[in-house]
């Protein structure tokens, strides 16, 4: 369906203005090679700079790679970037374009930008704008509405005019959970009828998990893993996580407390530690008792998260969402 | 560089389809359809037109009454013959240059630098009919203004405004060339506050060249003058308010504008494919 091989994409060294540095070259994609299957959902997860926009857009055409191929559906990207638009629909980060129209005049001139008839584009735009739940703000311009809205409303201009495969940059950044349940919703009706494929890039673990077929794990400009989120998370099966928030200082005069911090990522006041099951339960008895409860305001265990994998394969760690 | 194969891949969850139940594509699959000139431009140009009329009125009436202003300015200098027809005229297609020029440059500059083509660009839309559209729009977007700058004119210099309906092909001309320049200055220039001081610089250039009467301009100013296009919009405005209008000469500047309008459009949409993919 899309398969990306060994892309490598550079943005050259940046010259300093005075008293500024000199930027170095960066090597966004170095050697990505990938394969999204046909109506499956498909995720970018790396922390922002990790190179998932650059590749995302050498996908759809924006950007030429230096080397390396991309095929969508049997067409070579690389050597045809204008057939993209005929074959994908992209959403961006960035609304700047539609701002100033109203909900309804964006998704009917994006439609009629796609090939639609007026007749078509009109009725289309109807259909779409009602199954977001848009019909309410469809009269206003994209601008005048909360990130969240607004954010519908281009996803909503992305559903025009159907492409069998939709490229979407966190589209849910700034919605509230009827606003992605709607984007959901809508991505599953047009998988299950069409077998449409979708590329999500995202930096949220959570939704990374509940939505995601499969998810390529990015870290400066290379894949570190690709897996379904569950044979990631076996990578790190036997590991739990212990987070500890003390109530001021951790009380490192207990011996079992002072064994834990070698360990820990402190991150002020709260500690974050993976350990094996039988260390945790350890762990925990020994922090649930004595003066070290007495210091302790709050812990949790949880099992791996998708953050946990990321930062057993060596990411970089900051910079992932949890919400 | 480690990437499991697809096919290594087990199955995906409970309740969602899989993937596999679809069949794999051929060798290359039918592409979407791709958006005919017309239809695209037609669909730019009114979706351009409704944000430029939520946006853009109270830029209007700025341009308005700074062209009013100035013809009331100069009235107190000039007192009719071939000065007032210039003055007329001059400030008729500042209008025009106002937002052709300088409105049009500010959209595609900032338009530019926010990631805003990117939306175009992964649309199959011609780029021609992106830049035309959007230019067409700021073009007719100028016309109540330059009506009412030009028949406040004529009442306040007392010309005759029997042939103002030339007007009717001045601003589609004029406001092509400027528009034109305007996109392609948008387009090209690397920075938005550049794309801004160039349409600025643009509508100054035309207000003064186009104002002041060509005759008192010294020889250098009277060059720049010939090569800025709304010269040729202002004259042959100016060559209407005669007793017996020389046609063919009105012709003939408006050629020029249509050349240059026609040269600046293309490179505006070169200028865009050029920005759209990098």
């Amino acid at each position: 369906m899309c398969a990306v091989r060994d892309l490598v994409k550079t943005y050259p060294a940046m010259r300093g203005r005075r008293g500024a540095a000199q930027a170095p070259a960066v090597r966004a994609s170095d050697g990505i090679s990938l394969e999204v299957r046909r109506g499956e959902i498909f995720g970018l997860l790396g922390p922002n700079g990790a190179g998932k926009s650059t590749l995302v857009r050498q996908l759809t055409g924006l950007l030429r790679p230096d080397s390396g191929s991309v095929s969508v559906l049997g067409h070579d990207l690389v050597r045809h970037p204008e057939r993209a638009a005929r074959l994908l629909g992209y959403l961006g980060q960035e609304s700047t374009a539609l701002d100033e129209m109203t909900v309804a005049l964006a998704v009917e001139t994006t439609g009629r930008l796609r090939g639609l008839t007026a007749r078509e584009a009109r009725d289309r735009r109807d259909a779409v704008v009602g199954e977001l739940g848009l019909a309410d703000i469809a009269g206003r311009a994209l601008k005048k509405l909360s990130g969240g809205q607004r954010r519908l409303a281009c996803f909503a201009a992305v559903l025009i005019g159907e492409r069998p495969l939709l490229v979407l940059d966190e589209p849910t950044t700034g919605m509230d959970p009827v606003a992605r349940r709607a984007v959901w919703a809508a991505v599953d009706r047009r998988r299950a009828e069409r077998g449409t494929t979708v590329v999500l890039v995202t930096h949220n673990v959570l939704e990374a998990e509940s939505v995601l077929d499969r998810v390529a794990v990015i870290d400066r400009g290379r894949v570190i893993a690709c897996d379904s989120p569950g044979g990631l998370k076996e990578l790190v099966g036997e590991e739990i996580r212990l987070e500890l928030v003390w109530r001021d200082r951790p009380p490192l005069d207990v011996p079992e407390v002072a064994a834990l911090a070698a360990t820990a990522r402190a991150a002020g006041r709260r500690w974050t530690l993976r350990l094996p099951a039988g260390q945790a339960r350890a762990a925990v008895s020994a922090v649930t008792a004595g003066p070290a409860f007495a210091a302790l305001d709050d812990f949790t265990l949880a099992t791996p998260s998708l953050e946990d994998v990321y930062l057993a394969l060596g990411g970089r760690g900051e910079g992932l969402v949890k919400g | 560089m480690s990437v499991v194969p697809a096919e290594a891949v087990a199955g995906t969850e409970e309740g969602t389809p899989d993937p596999g139940a679809w069949p794999e594509d051929g060798p290359a699959a039918p592409l979407g359809p791709r958006a005919r000139l017309f239809p695209a431009l037609g669909a730019v140009y009114r979706a351009q037109l409704s944000r430029a009329r939520v946006a853009r009125i109270p830029l209007l009436f700025v341009a308005t009454f700074q062209s009013v202003g100035i013809m009331i300015l100069m009235r107190g200098v000039v007192d009719g013959g071939d000065e007032a027809r210039a003055v007329v005229s001059g400030a008729s297609v500042l209008v025009v240059a106002f937002v052709a020029l300088n409105l049009l440059a500010q959209y595609f500059g900032q338009l530019r630098a926010g990631g805003g083509l990117d939306h175009y660009a992964t649309l199959p839309v011609p780029p021609a009919a992106v830049v035309l559209g959007a230019a067409g729009a700021y073009a007719s977007f100028t016309v109540p203004g330059t009506v009412v700058t030009a028949v406040t004119g004529c009442l306040l210099f007392q010309l005759p405004m029997a042939n103002l309906w030339i007007l009717a092909a001045v601003i589609p001309l004029a406001g092509a060339a400027l528009a034109g320049l305007g996109a392609a200055l948008g387009l090209l220039a690397p920075r938005p506050e550049l794309a801004t001081l160039c349409g600025q610089l643009g509508m100054s250039a035309a207000l003064l060249l186009g104002v002041l009467p060509a005759g008192r301009l010294p020889a250098p100013i009277g060059y720049a003058r010939d090569l800025l296009p709304s010269t040729y919009g202002v004259e042959a405005l100016g060559r209407s308010f005669d007793a017996r209008p020389d046609w063919w000469a009105i012709g003939a500047d408006l050629g020029v504008c249509a050349a240059v309008g026609v040269l600046s459009l293309a490179v505006a949409a070169w200028a865009y494919r050029r920005a759209a993919v990098r």
